[in-house]
């Protein structure tokens, strides 16, 4: 990889998705940070598939409490992690695993009624979408601009060809 | 070291591009924190405006004491369900519900069961003309905690001095007898809907209850929804406004539904008597059918409107106490099931109230009087909500309870012109089931569920409301107080099902005189000749 050399458009297109999914996440997490009626309860209770009972586990009173406030923590960290450019990589694949959290309790599965999600999916959707999309974001330099690590990294990034 | 803090000196561009982000982000934090602030301060702005109490139904008092001694009267299916809310349930369904659960790990009702409060009573006598329902009783409660008795009669049970109290499960033609015997021996009645059969008894059964020290209870368990007294606070603070028009429904479309009940193998003159199972209906030889599914008959039964409109009936009269109607124009038909029955599975029964009000938010005298509209068929179960529709906003009444502004009410004019309400969702909503998982999803028990009949709930948690019903029943019985389905409450409801009975069968408006607090004559009838005629239509 270090060898290879991107066209600025190539870099710039990379950035850009990095700064819309970060956008994505952080609208969602500042939503449910200031709605204090925001549960995720609903949503794990009515998942369905293989994982069902593990997801009506984690919306018990016990959990319930400790699940959202990750969730709203979660959604933040990846939100601000990918638009500020901080600790690009490892918010990705936080972001990674909070969607496929979310994926496996309502999974585009055959069968499955879509009461979730407003279009029509066949195991595909747009979870799943963004999820491949932050995989590209791990592997490819994105840190071009719109971004701290750019400052922190800047010894780093001078030894590579970018 | 020194390569490492010379990387450390940043040129400007390298400064902006690695700060661009900072900007986008606080935009992004700030529409976000803005919107949903925005969407709080708009709901809380009406809900202030509003001002609704989601107040709880008082507890009911201490269980404590000694054990009231109770007797169940007609062990079928209702009457095992009253025994289970009283903590008492048979082998057979016990069995059941453990492999159910173990098949589905959301069908609570075996715990539930098991976590119910014990209500302090002993269920000490039977009485069940069918041998193999009484002995069903007798061999899953005598245990021993509970020594339980088989009597052949209520008469017999009441004369006993086994029992403190009566729970009277038996078909219609049954519930006044019995339960103004028990009264006249002061014996507690815990009565099942419609109170009464006809109209002699209905005001027979008020004597009764007014001269007894006993406690009567009319089983309308729904009083027990936590919904209710929230729905009388927003009809108390005018938020509908004038209501002129009710709709409350049955839809169901299975054969139970339609009171097809299963006809047990063991079945025969032999084992049932027959001649008491008849009491003052016609004499016909005996007839299986009649027996286990004598809801389709008027000799035994009350059709759609004594059986199920008097549960959305008192659902309504609960929140508004607009009692007896003036008048009742009903129509309908078998349509559904002709299978011999008598009685309609299709039926459309209008209350007219000319008189009575909700309040008015538009000039004085330009509103008053209201419509109940009760539509019922038993050949469809699509889900109809009951709905109380005013001039300023319309109310979604059941175990969840949502309120809609209306576009063009009065009361709320103002919000409307400054696009402060949206009219196509609720403004109030109170679903204190929300976030409840539902494991058991049959149509039928939806139905059920939804108008606050199967369960409702407590801080939160799922409750059978027969349990509450019979539960506050106890608490009168042992701490006094007023049931909250007394003898009043029941002589409306049994009044007002008679008159919508008596309009299908007569095919014409049945009017109540107020004044002599009785059903007008109708000329050339003895009205509860027709009520009781064994015929589909008297004309």
């Amino acid at each position: 990889m270090k060898n290879v050399a991107y066209s600025k458009w190539q870099l710039n297109s990379l950035v850009l998705l990095r700064v819309f999914i970060g956008w994505h996440f952080l609208y969602e997490g500042v939503i449910k940070l200031y709605n204090p009626a925001w549960t995720a309860k609903g949503y794990l209770l009515t998942s369905q598939g293989f994982m069902h009972a593990f997801y009506v586990w984690l919306a018990g009173d016990s959990l319930i409490g400790i699940v959202d406030t990750l969730m709203v923590a979660g959604l933040l960290v990846v939100g601000v992690g990918l638009m500020a450019g901080i600790r690009i990589r490892w918010v990705a694949v936080a972001g990674s695993v909070i969607l496929m959290l979310l994926y496996l309790a309502h999974p585009a599965f055959p069968g499955l009624s879509s009461g979730y999600s407003a279009g029509n999916y066949w195991f595909i959707n747009n979870n799943l979408i963004e999820i491949a999309a932050l995989m590209v974001i791990f592997q490819f330099p994105v840190s071009h601009y719109f971004s701290l690590e750019v400052l922190f990294k800047k010894k780093k990034s001078s030894e590579q060809t970018v | 070291m020194s390569e490492n803090k010379s990387s450390w000196k940043w040129s400007r561009r390298e400064i902006l591009k690695g700060l661009t982000g900072i900007p986008f982000l606080g935009t992004v934090w700030w529409a976000g924190a803005g919107f949903s602030k925005k969407i709080q301060d708009k709901k809380s702005k009406i809900l202030e405006s509003l001002n609704i109490d989601a107040v709880l139904p008082p507890p009911s008092g201490s269980m404590s004491g000694d054990p009231v001694r109770v007797g169940i009267i007609g062990f079928g299916i209702r009457g095992n369900q009253l025994c289970r809310a009283l903590g008492f349930a048979t082998k057979s369904w016990l069995s059941d519900m453990k492999e159910s659960a173990s098949a589905n790990s959301q069908d609570t009702r075996l715990k539930e069961f098991m976590e119910q409060e014990n209500l302090n009573i002993k269920l000490t006598a039977v009485c069940d003309i069918f041998d193999v329902r009484a002995e069903i009783a007798l061999d899953s409660f005598n245990t021993a905690t509970n020594q339980i008795r088989r009597y052949r009669t209520y008469d017999e049970m009441l004369d006993s001095g086994n029992v403190d109290a009566v729970v009277i499960a038996t078909p219609d033609h049954w519930h006044a007898p019995i339960a103004i015997a028990a009264l006249q021996a002061n014996v507690h009645a815990y009565i099942e809907k419609p109170m009464t059969h006809n109209i002699a008894e209905t005001y027979a059964l008020r004597e009764a209850a007014l001269n007894s020290k006993a406690v009567l209870m009319l089983g309308h368990q729904h009083r027990q929804t936590q919904s209710f007294l929230t729905a009388q606070d927003i009809i108390n603070k005018n938020v509908l406004g004038h209501v002129s028009l009710i709709q409350a429904n049955t839809n169901r479309n299975s054969d139970n539904g339609a009171w097809q009940y299963p006809i047990h193998e063991k079945a025969s003159p032999q084992t049932i008597d027959w001649n008491l199972f008849l009491g003052n209906a016609p004499i016909v030889p005996f007839n299986k059918e009649h027996f286990f599914r004598w809801r389709k008959w008027w000799a035994y039964g009350s059709g759609l409107s004594g059986d199920l409109m008097t549960h959305d009936y008192d659902r309504i009269n609960c929140v508004l106490n607009m009692g007896i109607p003036k008048s009742i124009v009903t129509s309908g038909g078998i349509y559904t099931h002709r299978d011999g029955r008598n009685v309609p599975d299709v039926m459309q029964i209008n209350m007219d109230y000319p008189d009575f009000s909700t309040g008015s938010t538009q000039e004085q005298g330009k509103e008053k009087g209201m419509t109940l509209v009760y539509s019922a068929t038993l050949g469809n179960q699509y889900d109809r909500d009951t709905i109380l529709m005013g001039h300023d906003g319309t109310m979604q009444l059941g175990n969840r309870l949502a309120v809609y502004i209306d576009p063009r009410s009065t009361r709320f004019a103002e919000l409307l012109n400054k696009d402060k309400i949206d009219t196509s969702v609720p403004v109030y909503e109170y679903d204190p089931a929300a976030g409840e998982l539902d494991g058991i999803t049959s149509a039928t028990s939806r139905y059920f569920a939804n108008k606050g009949l199967l369960w409702t709930y407590r801080d939160g948690k799922r409750v059978d409301s027969t349990f509450l019903h019979l539960r506050e029943w106890l608490s009168c019985i042992r701490n006094g107080g007023k049931p909250s389905c007394g003898i009043e409450e029941g002589f409306e409801e049994a009044i007002t099902a008679h008159m919508g009975g008596l309009s299908y069968k007569l095919g014409r408006r049945i009017d109540w005189d107020a004044q002599k607090n009785e059903i007008a004559p109708v000329p050339g009838y003895d009205l509860d000749e027709v009520l009781l005629a064994n015929v589909e239509r008297v004309t």
